[in-house]
């Protein structure tokens, strides 16, 4: 049984997807039912399949001091800093604690992949990258916390996390442990991923892609809509922010089962789940709200909807909210944990979009369409490729 | 606080001219070394994922199956971190050169092997390990980085900790800008307390703002100057091999990592 640990303050945080640009476009999509998925118009050869495309990516170029690091996915990262003032609250964070107390742990599955894959395409006739592109940096898996610790001007610990889909989940984990340590102060954590040819054809040559909208827990889904999303969140001790919501726990496990597909009876994400209600000091009919995996693949719902039906009351709700938004792999993580936040703040539960028939695997907790109700206490799950799996746990400060 | 105790327990080591820390020890000595086999012999994998693993998985399981050997700890229940400034150079440079000229051919197996957390994936497979895993980069700073991540995994849980640093050679354009031109792999089990496996304590200090003092060193030819996990590791190991010392790492663009090794009573 894992350690509780101190709650500690999410102190800022933001999102930037399909939906939209920052946290009100988000609440306003799901308030309205109203998702961000498109008829795939992303690539040189576009696959006939839906995409949750951010608008405005192209036009938000770096500014000059930051040209070596331009790229589509850094260009994403400069957008969604500068939602919700999230750029402002991490600057006022390193002025109070001084820029090496401030750690940055960011996650991505693809960094600036799409600016290689470009490079490619456009090699010359000796078979070099062109001059525009000949940047290491933007080649590297560390592009997007590179350029983020170079743009917030941070000095402290930065790492990249890079396990696919659990990647921006489990950030807030190593921002946990750096501050509880006492090596750090606060901690910027999130993730950004764009979209690009490598995953959107190696998830069609894994024939994981649907042709239609994604539909996650519907007994017709049939593969994931890709998508690209940045998000951010502030993490610092609650004396710092007593009043803010607070990240309660967190879960790490591994399926030690296969490379693509989970364990079949969801034993890695139970023993993530278990272990992030236990490091909350949490019992399972506590939890108000999870916002689940749920990518609409086939074995991965069926896996995950059987550990909710086994696992809470009836009276835990549970959605996906990839039907909005697309499966933004390494930037799921903070997305989903930022919909877990906002479902605290204004008592949303936001409802399965796509789904009308639930799988049979699914218990009563599946919330279909959006309900309203007072949330204390919400879940993130976030599992990834090699058997990854992470769990987040959010609450309120006490009354 | 900004200082943290750690101790070795394990070391795993492999390039193309050594085969293991024992090597490294002998080389250090001034013996003859044999160089090991061409191939990463990973036996830690059962024997048809040895088959069909790419190369940098088989790097990841060698150093990292030689480390946890050394420490006689159980594989299942070790956290580990992989680390890589690179991750899969060929698999990259595969994918690129396929999606510039006829993206669907994209091979299913070759795409989900590309993913950062490949090794760690096939680590806990074949070890049966459901603790948590990790695959994490810093670019030039991986090394250190990584070493400082694990050894705060190890200190905040009070748990033993694989670390296991690896980059192969790149290769094709991707291998140009990546500057990685042989294969080195390293593996540290640490753990939180002194215990009898224990071969050195580790004391690491952070050194915020020393952005100068981190700047490589002109080229001197060496050979782990050929690939930016030994490079970065090198001072390290030098130290372990002899038993004690003092190294300065990148842990990131500014931040230094001071690490002394002190010998275990």
């Amino acid at each position: 049984m894992s350690v509780p640990i101190q709650p500690l303050a999410v102190s800022a945080f933001t999102a930037t997807s399909a939906l939209g640009h920052g946290l009100e476009s988000h609440v306003a999509a799901l308030a309205a039912s109203r998702g961000g998925l498109r008829p795939n118009d992303f690539s040189s050869a576009p696959l006939a399949c839906w995409i949750g495309r951010v608008d405005g990516v192209e036009e938000a170029s770096l500014p000059a001091a930051h040209a070596v690091w331009e790229c589509r996915n850094n260009r994403l990262a400069w957008l969604g800093l500068h939602q919700d003032h999230f750029l402002e609250r991490a600057l006022d964070a390193r002025q109070r604690y001084g820029a090496a107390r401030v750690a940055l742990v960011l996650a991505t599955s693809t960094a600036s992949m799409g600016a290689t894959e470009e490079a490619y395409r456009r090699l010359d006739a000796q078979g070099h990258m062109p001059p525009d592109l000949r940047r290491p940096l933007i080649h590297s898996p560390h592009s997007l916390a590179g350029f983020v610790a170079e743009a917030l001007g941070l000095e402290g610990p930065c790492l990249t996390v890079s396990t696919a889909c659990s990647s921006s989940a489990k950030v807030f984990a190593n921002a946990e442990r750096l501050i509880r340590l006492g090596l750090v102060d606060a901690a910027v954590v999130g993730g950004v991923d764009t979209l690009c040819d490598s995953v959107l054809f190696g998830f069609n040559a894994l024939e994981l892609v649907s042709p239609e909208p994604c539909r996650p827990f519907d007994q017709g889904r049939g593969g994931i809509s890709v998508g690209e999303a940045a998000g951010f969140a502030l993490l610092e001790r609650i004396d710092a922010a007593p009043r803010a919501l607070r990240l309660l726990g967190y879960g790490e496990s591994s399926d030690a089962h296969h490379m693509s597909t989970p364990h079949p009876e969801g034993l890695g994400a139970e023993l993530a789940l278990r272990d992030a209600l236990d490091r909350a000091g949490l019992r399972a009919d506590q939890v108000d709200y999870i916002n689940l995996h749920g990518t609409a693949s086939r074995k991965n719902d069926e896996v995950e909807a059987a550990l909710i039906a086994r696992t809470f009351p009836a009276s835990t709700r549970a959605s996906s909210t990839k039907g909005f938004t697309g499966h933004t792999l390494g930037a799921a993580g903070i997305l989903e944990a930022v919909f877990a936040l906002l479902a605290i703040q204004h008592g949303l539960v936001p409802g399965s979009l796509g789904c009308t028939t639930p799988d049979a695997a699914c218990g009563p907790q599946l919330a279909l369409e959006n309900e309203r109700r007072q949330i204390d206490v919400a879940l993130s799950n976030s599992f990834g490729f090699g058997g990854n799996n992470a769990c987040l746990a959010f609450g309120r400060a006490p009354a | 606080m900004n200082t943290l105790p750690v101790f070795v327990e394990g070391i795993g080591l492999w390039s193309t001219a050594l085969g293991d820390f024992a090597a490294l020890q002998a080389l250090e000595k001034g013996d003859a070394v044999t160089p090991p086999s061409a191939k990463p012999p990973a036996t830690f994998l059962p024997a048809n994922e040895r088959r069909r693993a790419p190369e940098s998985v088989l790097l990841a399981i060698e150093v990292a199956g030689q480390a946890v050997a050394m420490s006689e700890r159980s594989a299942s229940e070790l956290p580990c971190v992989f680390s890589s400034a690179y991750g899969d150079q060929l698999i990259s440079d595969y994918m690129c050169a396929t999606l510039a000229r006829a993206p669907a051919e994209l091979s299913p197996t070759r795409f989900h092997n590309s993913v950062h957390n490949a090794p760690a994936g096939y680590w806990t497979m074949a070890t049966g390990c459901h603790a948590t895993s990790s695959a994490i980069c810093a670019g030039p700073a991986s090394f250190g980085a990584s070493l400082l991540e694990a050894a705060t995994l190890s200190q905040a849980e009070q748990r033993p900790v694989l670390l296991v640093c690896s980059d192969i050679a790149g290769s094709g354009p991707v291998g140009e800008v990546s500057g990685s031109r042989t294969s080195f792999g390293c593996a540290l089990v640490l753990a939180p307390e002194q215990g009898l496996r224990s071969l050195g304590k580790l004391v690491l200090t952070l050194e915020p703002h020393a952005g100068l003092a981190l700047h490589p060193g002109p080229p001197t030819g060496a050979w782990h100057e050929a690939n930016p996990t030994a490079a970065s590791a090198w001072p390290l190991l030098q130290n372990l091999a002899h038993g004690e010392g003092h190294c300065t790492l990148a842990a990131a663009a500014t931040l230094a990592l001071r690490v002394s090794l002190e010998k275990v009573a």
